[in-house]
Parts: C-alpha cells; sequence; structure tokens
C-alpha cells in the first residue's frame, strides 16, 4: 500500500467486464478480467492501465480506450460504466473518476458508447467524426483573421457572456448521445448553437447555422430528441436542457423564416 | 548550421511593421497553386490552418487525436495576456513586452518577444469576434485579472477554461475551411518523419513533405506539400509524469532535429508551483491548479518539522496550526509579488521548502495553498465565482474540499521554452519548415509567464506565419514535389522499418515501464535542481536505459491496426534519444537561468546566478548521426533597448 496516498484506505479487487472487438467488421463480446490492489486513489483511467499493463506482461492485447489530457476537458474518454456514460459521478468524466467511489469486490461494466453514428474502431474507441461534421456545418461565426472590431466595441452583458459561457463548456464528448435511447445529438448541436446564437456576433448567421447544422445531425444517423434528458444527467459539463429549448425555438424562427426566401 | 535570425533593421518598435511591408506576397489568384502541410491542430495549428486557408492557400492539417479540438491547447486553464490597457493600471505594449523579456530571465530574443506584445491586441479582437465568451464586467466590457510576473491586471480569461475557448475558436474556424474544401484534415494521424527535397535550383533540401502513420488502419502514408509547419506542442512528456495529456510527444520536432533543423534550448523547462501532489505508482500525469488561484489563495508550510510530520500523519489538521507558526514563505520572501512571484520562483521555493522537511502531503511532497482568508474577505460565493471549476476538479481528484481546508500544491512540470530553432521569420534552419507555438524555443527565454502560451500560439498562427511562409512561397514559387521522389520513398521505408523493428524485439517490457523509469532518471537529475554531478549520471543512466529499450521491449499486437503500444514505444524510443540532448543542454548551460537551475550558481539568497557573459546566447544543437555527440552552435542574443539585470521580484 503506497505511504503517498491521500487517504490511507484499502485497495479493491474487482472484476472488470470488458466489451472487446478487434475492428469495427468483426463482433464483439464482454470478457471477464481479475484486477487486484487498485489503490482507491487511482482514477478510473489509472485502472485501466493497471489492466493492461496486466495483459502485456502475458502477452495479450490490451484494452484499447481513447484518452489524452486526463483532467476532464479534452473529451476524448469514452466510456460506458455499468450502462452509464462517464460513470456514476455527476459532472465527473471517465478520466476524473477516481476508484475511491467503488467497492472492494465490485464488479464493472465497461462499454463504448453505444450509439449507431458512433461506430465502434476498436474495443472501447468508437468514431466520432459526425460531431466534426456538424460544426463544419454550421457551428462557427465568419471572421477572417485581421478583419475584427476592438473587441470592447461589442457591449455584452455579463448575463448574456455567462450564458454563451454555460453553453461554449460542451467538450464534445458524445456522452450525451450515448446516453439517448435514441441516440439524439440535440444537447450537443444545441450547446454549440446557443453558445453562438446568444452572442451579438453570432446574428448576421443565425439562422444558416441552426438550420444547417440541424439537416447535417440529421443526416449523420443520430436520432430524434423525445425529451427523456438523459443527456444533461450524464454531461460532464451540465449543459442544461434549456439549451435545446433554444435551440428549438431558433431553428423553427429559421425554417418559417426559410419557408419565405429570408435566409441566404 | 547557419544560424540567421534574420531579424529587419530599424527601431525595434518599428521592425514588425516594416518587416510586413517589404516582405513578398503572394497574389490571391496563384494562393491556390500551393499546399501547406501543417501538424497538429492546437492554438498554433489550428489557427494556422485555418488563417492560411482563410487566404486561399490550400492546407492538409494533422493530428494525432480523434478530432483537431482534443490538441492540449484545450487544458489551458487561466487566461491571455494582452497589452489593452483597459485596466487603466498602466500597461502597455512595452511594459507587456519589457515583463516578458524579463520572466523570460533576459535569454529570449528581443524583436521577437516585442513583436509578440504588439500582436496581443489584436488576438483579443480576433477571439472575441469568434464569439469566445470571454469574462464581462456588468457593463459588458471584458474583464481582466492578474497572474504572475506582473504588477498590471491584463489576463483575459473565459472562466478557468480560456484554453478550450480559445481552442474552440481556432476550432471553430478551422471548420469552417474544412467545410468549404480549403483544409484536408486528417485525423488520427500521427507524423513520424519529415521529407527533405532538394530545391529546384538541386540546391540545400528543402522541407516538402513528411511521413504520417494512419493510426487506425496503420498504413504509413506520405504527404508532399510546398511547406511543413510544426505546431506540434511540447517534450514535458520526457518526465513521463507533467500536466501534458498522454499523448504529447517529442516525435515531430526530434525528427526534424535528425533531418538537420537545430534544438535549441532543451534544457529551458518550465515547472509549475501549483499541481495536485502524486498519489502513488499508478500516477499517469499530474493535473495542473491554475496560477489565478494564486490571486486570492496563499502558500504556507509550517514552521516547524515536528508539526509539518505531524500533519503529514494526519495526527493534527492545518487550521490547528497557529498563524504564528505558519511560514507564508513567498510572502516572506518576495513582498512585492507575494503569492503572484513567477513559476520558476514559487517551484524552487516549494521544493526547498519540502526539502527542509517542511511538506505537508503524505510523501512529504505537498505545500499549502490556503483560502480561508480569502474566503472570509470575499465570502464563499465569490470564491466559488472565480474558482468554481479548480475547486471542483480538486476534490474530484484527492477527495478533499478546498472550502473546508488548504488545498495541497506542489510543482510539476507543465512547458517547455526550449525547442527548434527559428528565425524571425518563426522558419528553421531547414528551408520550408517552420515551427509554431510551443514547439520552437524563441518567445519565452528561459521561463514563460503566466497567460502568455496561449497569447504565443495564437500570435503566430493568426498574424504571423500569414505574412513570413508568404514571403518564403512568393520565393521559392508553387510546385510542390511528387511523392514518388526518391526522398518521400527512402522516408518511407524507414518509417516501416522502425515499426517492424519495434514489433520484432518480442521483449519482456512494455513502453509504458520504460516511459516511467525514464522519467524517474530525469526529473531526479534535471528537473527543479540540477547539478552537475547529477547530470553526468544522468547521461550514464539515460544510454544505459536506451540500449535495455532495444533488448528487451514488448510491443503485442500487429503494425496494420489500431496498436496504442506500438504508438507509446516509437514516442519512448524518441524521448530516450531526446533525454540525453535535455541533459547535455543542462550540464552544458553552466549558470542558472529562468526554469535552469544550477545548484552551483545561486546567490546568498537561493536565486538563480545568471552568467551574462559566457551565456546570454541561444544554445542550438545540431545532430551529427548516431552515436556521435551533437555539437553546439550559439545564437548570441544582441539587446537593442533592454539592459540586463538582475531578476528580481522582491
Amino acid at each position: 500500500m503506497s505511504s503517498t496516498s491521500h487517504h490511507p484506505a484499502k485497495n479493491l479487487n474487482l472484476t472488470l467486464r470488458v466489451w472487446r472487438q478487434p475492428t469495427a467488421g468483426q463482433p464483439g463480446r464482454l470478457v471477464d478480467y481479475a484486477l487486484t490492489e487498485v489503490s482507491p486513489d487511482s482514477s478510473f483511467l489509472e485502472m485501466m492501465d493497471q489492466l493492461n499493463e496486466q495483459l502485456v506482461a502475458k502477452g495479450e492485447e490490451p484494452v484499447a480506450f481513447d484518452h489524452d489530457c486526463r483532467e476532464g476537458i479534452c473529451g476524448m474518454c469514452s466510456m460506458t460504466i455499468n450502462g452509464v456514460p462517464h460513470g456514476p459521478e455527476r459532472a465527473t468524466t471517465v478520466c476524473q473518476l477516481h476508484m475511491r467511489h467503488f467497492h472492494d469486490g465490485d464488479t464493472i461494466i465497461i462499454e463504448p458508447w453505444r450509439a449507431r453514428a458512433f461506430p465502434v474502431v476498436r474495443d472501447l474507441v468508437v468514431d466520432r467524426s459526425a460531431f466534426d461534421r456538424v460544426v463544419q456545418a454550421g457551428g462557427f461565426i465568419s471572421a477572417r483573421a485581421g478583419s475584427a472590431p476592438d473587441a470592447n466595441e461589442l457591449l455584452i452583458s455579463k448575463q448574456v457572456a455567462d450564458y454563451a459561457m454555460d453553453a461554449a463548456a460542451c467538450i464534445g464528448c458524445g456522452a450525451c448521445v450515448a446516453a439517448c435511447k435514441n441516440g439524439s445529438a440535440m444537447l450537443f448541436v444545441a450547446a454549440k448553437a446557443s453558445h453562438l446564437n446568444a452572442l451579438p456576433q453570432g446574428q448576421p448567421e443565425k439562422d444558416r447555422r441552426v438550420l444547417a447544422m440541424v439537416r447535417t445531425m440529421d443526416s449523420e444517423g443520430f436520432g430524434n430528441c423525445t425529451n427523456f434528458a438523459e443527456c444533461s444527467a450524464v454531461c460532464p459539463k451540465e449543459i442544461k436542457l434549456d439549451h435545446i429549448a433554444h435551440l428549438n425555438r431558433d431553428y423553427l424562427v429559421a425554417t418559417v423564416k426559410n419557408f419565405f426566401g429570408k435566409v441566404e | 548550421m547557419k544560424l540567421d535570425a534574420k531579424i529587419p533593421a530599424g527601431p525595434l518598435a518599428d521592425k514588425w511593421d516594416l518587416h510586413k511591408a517589404s516582405i513578398k506576397l503572394v497574389n490571391p489568384a496563384n494562393r491556390r497553386k500551393y499546399r501547406i502541410l501543417v501538424v497538429g491542430s492546437g492554438l498554433a495549428g489550428a489557427s494556422a490552418a485555418a488563417t492560411l486557408g482563410e487566404l486561399g492557400y490550400n492546407v492538409s492539417c494533422f493530428c494525432y487525436q480523434d478530432s483537431p479540438r482534443r490538441a492540449h491547447s484545450i487544458a489551458a486553464q487561466g487566461g491571455i495576456n494582452a497589452a489593452k490597457n483597459y485596466q487603466n493600471d498602466g500597461d502597455s505594449v512595452y511594459r507587456l513586452f519589457y515583463d516578458t523579456i524579463k520572466g523570460g530571465d533576459f535569454r529570449a530574443r528581443e524583436a521577437n518577444v516585442y513583436r509578440l506584445a504588439q500582436v496581443s491586441v489584436d488576438i483579443i479582437d480576433q477571439c472575441a469576434a469568434q464569439g469566445v465568451p470571454f469574462a464581462r464586467e456588468y457593463g459588458g466590457l471584458l474583464d481582466n485579472r492578474s497572474f504572475g510576473g506582473a504588477q498590471v491586471s491584463r489576463t483575459f480569461y473565459a472562466r478557468g477554461q480560456t484554453g478550450q475557448q480559445l481552442l474552440l475558436g481556432a476550432y471553430s474556424a478551422l471548420s469552417r475551411q474544412i467545410g468549404l474544401g480549403q483544409v484536408q484534415m486528417y485525423n488520427r494521424h500521427e507524423m513520424l518523419d519529415l521529407v527533405l527535397v532538394p530545391d529546384k535550383t538541386g540546391g540545400e533540401p528543402h522541407a516538402k513533405g513528411i511521413i504520417t502513420r494512419n493510426l487506425v488502419t496503420g498504413a504509413v502514408e506520405a504527404f508532399a506539400g510546398d511547406a511543413v509547419l510544426l505546431c506540434t506542442g511540447g517534450y514535458g512528456n520526457v518526465f513521463y509524469l507533467s500536466t501534458n495529456a498522454q499523448g504529447c510527444n517529442v516525435t515531430a520536432i526530434y525528427r526534424a532535429y535528425k533531418h538537420g533543423a537545430g534544438l535549441a534550448n532543451p534544457c529551458y523547462t518550465q515547472i509549475h508551483p501549483t499541481c495536485i501532489p502524486v498519489h502513488g505508482d499508478q500516477q499517469s500525469k499530474l493535473t495542473l491548479m491554475s496560477e489565478s488561484l494564486r490571486n486570492d489563495g496563499r502558500v504556507w508550510v509550517p514552521k516547524s518539522p515536528a508539526v509539518a510530520a505531524k500533519l503529514r500523519a494526519r495526527e493534527i489538521k492545518p487550521h490547528d496550526v497557529a498563524e504564528e507558526d505558519r511560514d507564508y514563505y513567498l510572502e516572506r520572501k518576495y513582498p512585492s509579488f507575494g503569492n503572484l512571484a513567477p513559476r520558476d520562483i514559487s517551484s524552487r521555493a516549494a521544493k526547498e521548502a519540502c526539502d527542509n522537511g517542511l511538506g505537508v502531503a503524505a510523501s512529504g511532497q505537498g505545500v499549502y495553498l490556503d483560502f480561508t482568508d480569502a474566503i472570509k474577505r470575499l465570502g464563499h460565493k465569490k470564491i466559488a465565482e472565480r474558482y468554481g471549476n479548480l475547486i471542483d476538479m480538486y476534490h474530484r481528484i484527492t477527495g478533499d474540499s478546498p472550502y473546508h481546508g488548504p488545498m495541497m500544491i506542489y510543482p510539476a512540470v507543465h512547458y517547455t521554452m526550449g525547442g527548434l530553432w527559428v528565425d524571425y521569420n518563426l522558419m528553421s534552419n531547414i528551408p520550408g519548415l517552420f515551427v509554431l507555438g510551443e514547439a520552437n524555443f524563441s518567445d519565452h527565454g528561459a521561463n514563460r509567464l503566466g497567460a502568455s502560451a496561449l497569447m504565443q500560439g495564437l500570435a503566430d498562427g493568426y498574424f504571423i506565419i500569414p505574412y513570413t511562409l508568404g514571403d518564403y512561397l512568393a520565393k521559392t514559387g508553387a510546385g510542390a514535389p511528387s511523392t514518388h521522389h526518391e526522398a518521400f520513398k527512402t522516408a518511407h521505408a524507414a518509417t516501416n522499418d522502425l515499426l517492424k523493428k519495434m514489433l520484432s524485439i518480442q521483449g519482456d517490457t512494455s513502453p509504458r515501464a520504460f516511459h516511467q523509469r525514464l522519467g524517474k532518471i530525469v526529473w531526479e537529475y534535471c528537473g527543479m535542481a540540477r547539478n552537475e554531478a547529477g547530470l553526468k549520471k544522468a547521461l550514464q543512466l539515460i544510454p544505459e536505459l536506451r540500449a535495455e529499450f532495444w533488448k528487451r521491449l514488448r510491443v503485442t499486437g500487429t503494425e496494420a491496426s489500431l496498436n496504442m503500444e506500438l504508438e507509446r514505444a516509437g514516442r519512448v524510443a524518441d524521448f530516450l534519444d531526446f533525454a540525453e540532448l535535455l541533459c547535455r543542454d543542462a550540464l552544458d548551460r553552466d549558470e542558472s537561468c529562468g526554469g535552469h537551475f544550477r545548484t552551483e550558481h545561486q546567490d546568498a539568497e537561493g536565486e538563480a546566478k545568471r552568467d551574462d557573459e559566457r551565456f546570454h546566447n541561444a544554445s542550438v544543437w545540431e545532430y551529427l548521426g548516431e552515436n556521435t555527440p551533437p555539437v553546439k552552435h550559439i545564437e548570441p542574443l544582441v539587446y537593442e533597448e533592454v539592459h540586463l539585470a538582475t531578476r528580481s521580484y522582491k
């Protein structure tokens, strides 16, 4: 037991039930692994590293999983733990989840994001490029470098700035899609659209933006929103459902305007 | 190796404008004839790729993650500096320039730093125009906060996620260009080699391509272009534990170095003073707590080692320690800057306290960052508003709440000021090879000030490279070589051979295990406090470890599939080479400056003692081959305006 841990507590012995799938085209299955002496101060991914070192030592291929920053901001880590994307703790990504939230003897089921629009690449790694394509369609403000006015020329009330920041906090991880029974990306699209549409800089392209992003979202194979609200519940950045309402309103307005030929 | 910084003539304040007015341009109608390869999609890479796309160049951009938005720039917390002087407290372009040069311990190139301060104001405007949600005051104007090493409030921020929001701004601009077809984006592609092709007159080789590995299929591919921009970040992961992302690596710049690009000042590594202490052997990375916390938090340790021991064993609590028994050592040692003393100084002070037995974490390596006074002064709500997400992050990782007791922090490797040498145009000594952001060596000298990394990455990408690249392209003309050229075939084959070699060893030790062992050596002997004996020891241990790597490496799986073990093995192989260069540079630079502290060179108060006579210059290393020591070249630093002074923050 390491003497450098923050809270002296017993190590955990666990059964990990992990989804293994060699490639996109091959079938996958859940495989059980025993892992002992897991420190409660380890993060979930450090625990997975421990599993992988054990597998490599036996000459077996380790479990492939996406990760990078390991501090809850890049949006790469994407595991569904015991059926919940990012696991049991609210507003916490899988890389921020620590083993002190589990118990000695637990069985932990570890799966990739499950959604038609996020095909599995290998083991726990999925393809989320659909998200990038949605942003490419309209998740931006067209502002050529070098052409901007002085930043203080646009007054933005603290309230609007804070609201935009709340929406902009989305890390693009896709937990919302994975949690939704319909595999809907509405929370993700709403977060981006309402961030930009709330700001004065975003007004000129407001209608084009929502029409293009929603159109792309639909063509990527995401499902429709039927107000389950699972998305917001698992969102590690606690993006609120209010943004979906905002998107719906903007989309309705844009659709009507478009019908009358008012949107370019 | 010819090192010509190409600093323009004229007064410091006019150099950049004069340069822009005199460099060659590429006609808008001609720009589509060029293809630019941008490696990396962080602040520097995404802003460069987007801006070059806006200008009409064809761009191919590469990143190893699944999306450009994952780049580690996203994790920067505290803010971005700019000389707007909105706070009316004495800021100016000159002051930001001077603070940065002084903060770099007078080891940066003057003209580059002045330009950085000049364009800083444009960066804020550009980001605001993109919709970056900077914090605003009630009247609707932008808010600012203070950061280390400055006595003005010049830092713009978006809660505690400024890096994320700036990157998402650049990512959205990049996304627009991808959607328009101007930029081809290659996600999950890692650059493994640079390709040099002799120029059209058969002369000096220019950088005209890269070799990549598709991280999903394993396919090794060649890409040709008219210029290559390396925006691949820093090498902090040579220490294994750092605040970097897991995938961050030195490979792209190191391969360029092996092709003849000068690698400058690798020993200038930055240790950030406020990171969460290590919990145990499974630790995979260190988490940074933004420097902005030091605006309101107070750093302290108990005065007595006996009390420290009791705190470590959790026999007493921090609030049991009376005020008079506490040493607020930053306030004591540096009255003018207090808790906002620059990073290198604060980090060494923390190490000193812990080396003297006053550390408070169970491992002995941790000091307190205490918000009790700030909570009393400002109220719980105000503190939550300013630092909420950082406090939540701390609680998630340690299980402790900073509202109920002080946080524990300890220094950790965070940023690297060294990198590939570049001239005033951001071009390396290899024509056609440009280096932007943390990957280059230029603007921060021996120590980077807080909130200036974000500034540099975006300055390079939005406002500098669009001009200086045009000058190079106009001079060389369009017409990238074909990937059938011999040079591509050679590099392609070499890359395949290396991958096969790593897979064939089938030893008994994983890449991660080697990485961990390397990290321990480099942290111990080339970390916060370096000395001749230790560095020589490291220069003995590292080649031994490297030899063992090539004998005992075990990489599972194959190269023709997604294989993260193989990815890590390649990165560790380059770290094992690079670590030697790092230690060699630290040994060679026989002075203390900024983040490079040689215990043999300190003044009576334990501060860094520079040797300006011998070392007021940049050390630029040239690779001479596999088993040959590199040779050092020097770029003398000529200061036209700044007078060298002792860097004091008292």
